[in-house]
Formats: structure tokens, sequence, C-alpha cells
């Protein structure tokens, strides 16, 4: 007993794929780990069934306003710039994707992670774990509080060092929206050396830097950055007009 | 109009377990859940090395073959306690999903899938999440009818097919080699 009732068309939503031109590869010569990893063959195309177009809609259960502020934590202040990330979420349409968990890790100011296979020379910070979690409101308004990642040098080529920047974790509403993905800070020096920067597309590249944002500096408090996240929208499809509003 | 630009991907890089933790989410039921089943499975590399590093995210329908997610046109899924959702990291190599087995689940032109889990497979060394599909060996008259395994040759349909165990089902993922994986463009 299945419950399920073949023999029925459903109309679903399906999302537009974006143009390989402007998307990250998975894999990339520069950056050494994808040699042994990066799959080799093609992938095949999967048409986007209900599978695809549902999705885990998680967090609001689980994520505390504490989860916003990376500067307090164990029980006292975090070293470094303080500063403050914030932006929407949106889909390719424009539109904003509200209530969805949004999940950041990053180094700390001295640009170390708390985590075990991370051993370079430089500081933890004993108040700075490194970990946030946001929902975006129903605007699709995110915004936390941190410290600014330091650069840290890493093993891939001969002094290579990467960009400062914090990892992204988003989910939308599907499947097809997931999007892990890494944000960067304004004029880095460190862009031309980095194999993972430099793997995204030309023409993409400016979506993976945030902007400096005055207006949201804080006086006497913290610097603003500001990044919006767009995940996959609906496909557009022939039949659709530019201002599909009453159009089937 | 211009639309804006899809934000691009970047791999989670070696330290993704400090932000991707999350407490129990290997459970996609409770383990005591009458019916509950384990997904485990290795993931190698290109070398035959099992990936230490990565994280097995997983999506699927729940024994009816519903969703848990509003744009299920036919209603909300009907078990208490099942989200749907799994993200295993695969510590020594090996991810274990706890979960109920899915039912088949409407192709949306008039057939039936099989039984199938949507798999996100992250790591350090992909700058992308690469995609594929668990199936279930034993389905096989299901199988036979699916839409998505129908579209591949014989050898390759194989890669999908998780066997039976004492507590669920096994199905390694190969990134790389003879054996490699389908993965999917979604
Ligand atoms: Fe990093």
């Amino acid at each position: 007993m299945t419950g399920t009732t073949p023999g029925s068309r459903l109309d679903l939503r399906r999302y537009a794929r974006t143009d390989v031109a402007l998307r990250t590869p998975v894999g990339y010569a520069d950056y050494k780990s994808t040699g042994l990893r990066a799959p080799l063959r093609t992938p095949v195309d999967l048409p986007h069934r209900l599978t695809e177009v549902t999705g885990p809609l998680l967090g609001e259960d689980r994520v505390t306003a504490a989860d916003a502020d990376l500067t307090k934590r164990l029980g006292g202040e975090a070293q470094g710039q303080r500063i403050i990330v914030h932006g929407r979420v949106l889909d390719s349409d424009g539109r904003p994707v509200p209530n969805t968990l949004v999940e950041v890790w990053q180094a700390n100011a001295a640009g170390r992670y708390r985590h075990v296979v991370d051993n370079w020379p430089a500081p933890l910070d004993p108040h700075f774990d490194g970990l946030g979690r946001v929902m975006t409101d129903d605007q699709g308004r995110y915004e936390f509080t941190t410290v600014k990642p330091g650069a840290y040098p890493w093993g891939n080529h001969h002094n290579a060092w990467r960009p400062a920047h914090i990892h992204f974790s988003l989910f939308g509403r599907a499947f097809t929206q997931r999007l892990v993905t890494q944000m960067y800070f304004p004029d880095d020096p460190l862009f031309f050396q980095d194999p993972i920067f430099n793997s995204i597309p030309e023409g993409a590249r400016h979506l993976a830097i945030s902007r400096f944002d005055y207006e949201r500096t804080v006086p006497d408090w913290a610097l603003g950055f500001q990044w919006d996240i767009v995940l996959r929208g609906a496909e557009q499809t022939p039949f659709e007009t530019e201002d599909d509003g009453d159009v089937a | 109009m211009t639309q804006p630009m899809t934000t691009p991907s970047a791999t989670v890089g070696p330290y993704l377990a400090i932000g991707l933790t999350w407490e129990g989410g290997e459970f996609a039921v409770p383990a005591d859940t009458p019916g509950a089943i384990w997904l485990r499975g290795t993931v190698f590399d290109g070398n035959g090395d099992p990936v230490p590093d990565a994280m097995v995210e997983t999506w699927q329908a729940d024994p009816d073959g519903r969703f848990d997610h509003p744009d299920d046109p036919r209603g909300a899924a009907r078990h208490p306690g099942f989200t749907g959702f799994g993200r295993s990291h695969t510590d020594s190599g090996e991810y274990a999903i706890c979960t109920l087995k899915p039912g088949r689940v409407p192709d949306g032109e008039g057939g039936l899938q099989a039984p199938h889990v949507d798999v996100s497979l992250f790591a350090r060394g992909l700058l992308d999440r690469v995609v594929t599909r668990i199936y279930f060996a034993d389905e096989a008259e299901a199988n036979a009818e699916d839409v998505v395994l129908r579209g591949l040759p014989e050898d390759r349909r194989q890669t999908l097919l998780a066997t039976p165990t004492d507590d669920g089902y096994r199905l390694d993922l190969h990134l790389q080699g003879d054996r490699e994986t389908v993965f999917f463009a979604v």
C-alpha cells in the first residue's frame, strides 16, 4: 500500500539551471584536492520531479538569537575586528527566500579554525568557536555579528594563502536550491593566487565578494558588510512572458 | 528585466564539521521508530581510499511516497517524527543515515518512480556538491519501471542500487574509477 496515485500529471515548479559558463566547476586543476575527488564522467541530467522540487525546511525550532552573534561565546568576547554581515537571500527571479536556514563557519581573527586538523601556529581564541546560524526573516533578510576572519596558509602550492572568507550553507526550499559557498571581502590582495576563488568563472567572481557597508556600520561598535545570496529560481519557459502575472 | 545571477558555489573545505554538525543530523527518524533502517556506505576517492572528511545529505519521501513539504501538491506527509532529511559526516569514510524506506513517488507524467533517496555529497576537493540517488536492489519490479534508471546503461545503473544488510541497506559511493557512481546534474 503506497497511497500514491499514478496516472495524474503533476504541475510542478521547475528550477532554472545556471549557465555552465557562470557556475563553479566541481573540479579545477589548480586546486590540488580535486584531482582524486572530482568525478570524471559527465553528470547525467536529472529532470526536476517531486523529490527535487521539495527539500528540508530546517531550523525554526533549533536556532536561537545567540546563534547570530559569534563574538560572545564560551563566557567571553572574541578578539578581532568586530563586523556585522548582513544581506538578503533571493532567488534568481528576484524573490526573497523567507524563513530559510543560513549556516556559517569561519576561522578566527588570526586565521585559525577550531578544528583538530587545523594546527598551523596561529593562536586559538578561547571565546571564538566560529559557528553561526540564522534564519532569514519574512523578507529573506539575514544578519549576524562576528569578527573578521584572518587569512590562513594551506598546502595547495608554494606560499599558498586563503583570502579571508566566511563559509555559508543554504537550503532554500527545494533540493535543487541547496548551496554551499564562501563569502569574501572587498579588494583582498590574496585573490590572485587562490585557486578556490579563481575556480569561479570570471564573470561570476564578483558575486562571491561582499560590499563594505558604511550605512550598516555602527558608530563605536562594528563595521558593516553586505552580501546578497541568490539561489536558483523558477525555470523560465518559452510560454511565459516577462510579466507573467496572469499567464498560465 | 535582468535577473539576478545565482551565487557561485565553493567547496566546504576541510573544516565543514564546525559549521555543519547538526545534532542528531543522521536521524531522519528516531532510531526506535517502527520500520527504521540504516542507510550506510563508504565514500571512496580515485585511489580507492575512503574519504574521511565528506558530508552526505539525504532527502526523500516517506513510506507513502509523500514529502514533508508544502510544494508536494498531494498534501503533507503523515509520519510523525519523520523529517525526510539526514546529514552524516563520513568519519573514517562511512556515512550512516537512520530513516524509513521511501515509497514510490509519482514521476509527474502518469508513472511512478521507484523508491529512491536524493543524495548531496560535499567534501574538500569538490567545488560544488555532487548529486546522486540511492535506489534499492530488492525493488526489481519498481526499478525496471523507473524513468531515471531506465535512462542509464545497465552497468551504470548498478552504481545506484543499495543492497540489503542486517539493519537496512548499503551503497558505497565512488567519486572516480571503474565503478564511478552515476552523478546527476540538477
Ligand atoms: Fe575556510
